[in-house]
């Protein structure tokens, strides 16, 4: 196994990781914006990675201009995508999940406005 | 068209584990439950597909399979821009 061999398997490897850790994101996470996040971060370094080594499998060739073609058109559509759905949900007024830590805070940053008055 | 080697073996493999990604992402389609998730999941499965239509490309040393994934790429990202577009302001599309 050539060296360029092995770093292509590394690749496929490291960017079907991140393509499973995007998918346990959209799956488990609990709010439309937490899902557009994973998708859009973990799902990208996932497809560059994965395009990386099969373009590296490919060798010097056309295939590999359009490989890195369809990396680069992925880079930057599929975040768009996802800020393009996430900002109309936000039109539409779906309001993000919060914890109860969330209200804590709240509470605490509430508390000196009621000092004042 | 054969697959031969391990670097092959190794691609296919990866194709299979995308597939079995998008039809994990199945879930969020059914479960929902707002639209916009179910719109994410659909992206979600389309940027799967490209990957393994570039992954086959290689593997089955079909360079004619990239061709489809950059018009599948860019049809998919129409397809989320068009639809973000119609559930904000219903009926104007584009």
């Amino acid at each position: 196994m050539t060296p360029v061999e092995l770093l292509a398997i590394l690749l496929v490897a490291a960017g079907t990781f991140f393509a499973f850790v995007a998918v346990v994101g959209i799956v488990r996470l609990p709010d439309l914006y937490t899902r557009a996040h994973a998708t859009s971060k973990s799902d990208t370094l996932g497809i560059i990675l994965t395009l990386g080594g099969v373009a590296l499998v490919l060798g010097a060739d056309v295939s590999v201009a359009k490989t890195a073609l369809l990396g680069v058109f992925l880079f930057v559509t599929n975040p768009t995508a996802a800020h393009a759905i996430t900002r109309a949900a936000h039109d539409q007024g779906i309001e993000p999940w919060t914890n109860g830590d969330e209200t804590t805070v709240a509470e605490d940053s509430a508390q000196p406005t009621e000092a004042e008055e | 068209m054969a697959v031969e080697g391990l670097i092959d073996t190794v691609l296919l493999a990866a194709a299979g584990a995308f597939v079995l990604f998008a039809i994990v992402l199945v879930y969020r389609i059914v479960a929902g439950p707002t639209m916009q998730d179910r719109v994410i999941a659909v992206n979600g499965i389309g940027t799967n597909a490209v990957v393994v239509l570039a992954l086959l490309a290689a593997a089955l040393d079909q360079p004619g399979f990239l061709d489809v994934a950059l018009v599948y790429g860019l049809l998919n990202f129409l397809m989320s821009i068009a639809i973000s577009k119609f559930t904000v302001e219903r009926g104007g599309v584009i």
